[in-house]
C-alpha cells in the first residue's frame, strides 16, 4: 500500500478517540507509519458485526416487555453476554443465571443477588430492575 | 504503609509511542525505556508475529476463529527470549493483592505492562468494545486516584480510576487475565541483533510452511479458500455474510497495520535487510507488500458482499480466488526466506 493510499474512510467508528496506525509505503520505497481514520470495508464488517447485537438486543427487549423474560436479559444482551460470561462476571452459578432471566424468578431476588448482577453489569440495583435506560450503545 | 502508597503520586519519566498493534506497542516501548530502540517492525519480526490459522471447529461469538497471529503474548516472550531480555511475569486470584503489587512495582520507578479486557476500557471506542481479553497497556504512575496508562494503540497517554483498571485487569471470559502484569527485569549489555532477526524469520518460515496440519500457514489460507467458495451454498445468505465479515474483521482490526500484519512484516523485512546487509529481502520485502494488496483486494469484494451491494464479479467463488493467489504469493515468499543465513 501507498502512502497516499493510506484509507481515511472516517465514519464516525473510532468516536474521534484515535486514528489508527497503518504501515505504507512512501515515494521513495520505504516503509512508514501513516495514521488512518477507517476504511469502507473494515468499517462494514464492525457495522455488521453491531447490527447482529442490536437485533438481539432488540428481540430480548420485545420479550422483556411482553413478560417473557426479566429485565436481567436484556441488560445480559446490552453487555454482549451470555449465561456463561454473565455467570462469571457476577460469581452466580449458571444454572441460577438461566432461572433469574424468567420475569417470576427475577421478582423475587433478594437486594443481595441483586447488587452483585448490578455489579457484574456496571449499573445499580434500580436500573437493573427496568429496560429504560439512557444511553444505548451503538 | 498500604495507604501510603495508595495516596502517594507517582510519575515515571516514560515516554508514550504509539503503535499498530497493542502487544508489539508495549514490548517497543518498554525496552525503549531500558534504552534497546527497536521499531514495533523489528519487534514484530524478531517475535515471529505473521502467522495464519483457519479454525472452523472453534467458535467465537457463533463465528469461526480465523487469526494473523499467533497465541496472544508469544511475540514479546520469543523476543525476551531471543535478545536474551528478562522478563519478570505475576498473575493473581486476588484482585485486591494484584493491585497492591501494582502500586509496589510503580513505587519502584518500575513501568508495568498489563494484561487487560477490552470491554470495560472506558478511554476506548465504543464500536471497538467487545469482550476480548488479550489487550496490554503500560501503567507508568498514578495522579490523583488516577493510574497513568500508556496504551500503545491510543495517539496520546491516558487514565484509568483505580476500579477502572481493576475491571480491565479481571476482566472474565475466553482467556481471563487474571490480573496478569509483567515488566522488565534485566537488559543484557550486549544481544546479537542479527541473530534474532534470522531466528525470528526462520520461525515464521516454519509456521507458514511446515505445520503438517491444514488448518495452518499458506496451507491453512488455502483451506479457508475452498471452504468460503461454498459457504453461500452450506450456510445461507446472512451466515456466510456473517462469516466473511468475521474474516474482514480480523484481517483489518485495530492492531494490525492493515492486511493483516503483513505491511508491518513488510517493513520489517526493508529493516533487516539493511541491519543484515543482505539487499535480497528488500525484495521480498516487495513481495510481501503485494501480498498485503492482495489481502486488500479480498477486503474489498467482501465488504461489497457484506453491504449487499456486490455486483457479479464480486462473488464468495471470487473473493476466494483472490485468497488462493494470495496462498500462492505467500508460499513463494517464504520458500525464499526460509534460506536465510547470516552472511
Amino acid at each position: 500500500m501507498k502512502k497516499k493510499d493510506v484509507p481515511q474512510d472516517d465514519e464516525g467508528l473510532l468516536e474521534g478517540k484515535l486514528r489508527e496506525i497503518c504501515y505504507a509505503v512512501d515515494d521513495d520505497g520505504k516503509y512508514v507509519a501513516v495514521h488512518s481514520t477507517g476504511w469502507e470495508p473494515k468499517n462494514a464488517a464492525l457495522q455488521q458485526a453491531w447490527v447482529g447485537v442490536n437485533n438481539k438486543i432488540e428481540s430480548v427487549k420485545n420479550e422483556v416487555v411482553a413478560g417473557k423474560l426479566s429485565p436481567l436479559a436484556y441488560h445480559m444482551e446490552k453487555n454482549i453476554m451470555n449465561v456463561k460470561l454473565l455467570s462469571q462476571y457476577s460469581g452466580i452459578p449458571k444454572r441460577k443465571v438461566r432461572r433469574h432471566m424468567k420475569p417470576g424468578h427475577f421478582n423475587k431476588l433478594d437486594s443481595e443477588t441483586l447488587k452483585k448482577y448490578a455489579s457484574a453489569l456496571n449499573i445499580n440495583t434500580e436500573e437493573l430492575k427496568t429496560i429504560n435506560i439512557a444511553g444505548e450503545r451503538k | 504503609m498500604k495507604t501510603e502508597l495508595k495516596n502517594r503520586n507517582i510519575k515515571i519519566d516514560f515516554k508514550h509511542y504509539q503503535s499498530a498493534h497493542c502487544e508489539n506497542g508495549v514490548a517497543s516501548n518498554l525496552l525503549k525505556h531500558h534504552n534497546i530502540n527497536l521499531s514495533e517492525p523489528m519487534i514484530f519480526g524478531i517475535g515471529s508475529g505473521l502467522f495464519f490459522s483457519y479454525m472452523p471447529f472453534i467458535k467465537l461469538n457463533y463465528l469461526p476463529v480465523i487469526s494473523f497471529r499467533p497465541l496472544p503474548g508469544m511475540i514479546f516472550k520469543r523476543v525476551a527470549k531471543r535478545l536474551n531480555i528478562k522478563i519478570h511475569r505475576q498473575k493473581f486470584s486476588d484482585s485486591q493483592k494484584s493491585m497492591e503489587m501494582l502500586d509496589k512495582t510503580l513505587a519502584r520507578g518500575i513501568p508495568t505492562g498489563c494484561l487487560v479486557g477490552v470491554y470495560h476500557l472506558t478511554y476506548f471506542p465504543t464500536p471497538y468494545r467487545f469482550h476480548f481479553n488479550a489487550h496490554n497497556l503500560i501503567v507508568y504512575g498514578r495522579s490523583n486516584g488516577s493510574y497513568l496508562i500508556s496504551d500503545p494503540v491510543m495517539e496520546t497517554p491516558v487514565t484509568l480510576l483505580t476500579d477502572e483498571l481493576e475491571r480491565v485487569r479481571f476482566a472474565k471470559g475466553t482467556y481471563p487475565p487474571k490480573g496478569r502484569m509483567y515488566y522488565i527485569e534485566n537488559v543484557p549489555e550486549n544481544y546479537d541483533l542479527k541473530n534474532a532477526i534470522v531466528h525470528g524469520i526462520k520461525h515464521t518460515c516454519k509456521d507458514m510452511l511446515t505445520i503438517p496440519i491444514p488448518l495452518f500457514g499458506v496451507k491453512g489460507i488455502r483451506y479457508l479458500a475452498n471452504r468460503m467458495k461454498n459457504w453461500p451454498q452450506k450456510l445461507g445468505k446472512k451466515k456466510a455474510s456473517n462469516y466473511l465479515g468475521q474474516a474482514v474483521r480480523m484481517l483489518e482490526e485495530i492492531g494490525t497495520g492493515g492486511a493483516g500484519f503483513r505491511f508491518i512484516y513488510a517493513a520489517f523485512l526493508q529493516e533487516a535487510a539493511k541491519i543484515l546487509d543482505q539487499d535480497w529481502l528488500n525484495d521480498i520485502s516487495k513481495q510481501m507488500t503485494a501480498a498485503g494488496d492482495k489481502w486488500r483486494e479480498f477486503a474489498i469484494i467482501s465488504g461489497r458482499i457484506i453491504k449487499d451491494r456486490a455486483n457479479e464479479q464480486e462473488s464468495y467463488e471470487n473473493a476466494a480466488n483472490i485468497l488462493l493467489e494470495v496462498a500462492d504469493m505467500e508460499e513463494k515468499i517464504f520458500r525464499q526466506l526460509k534460506n536465510i543465513k547470516l552472511d
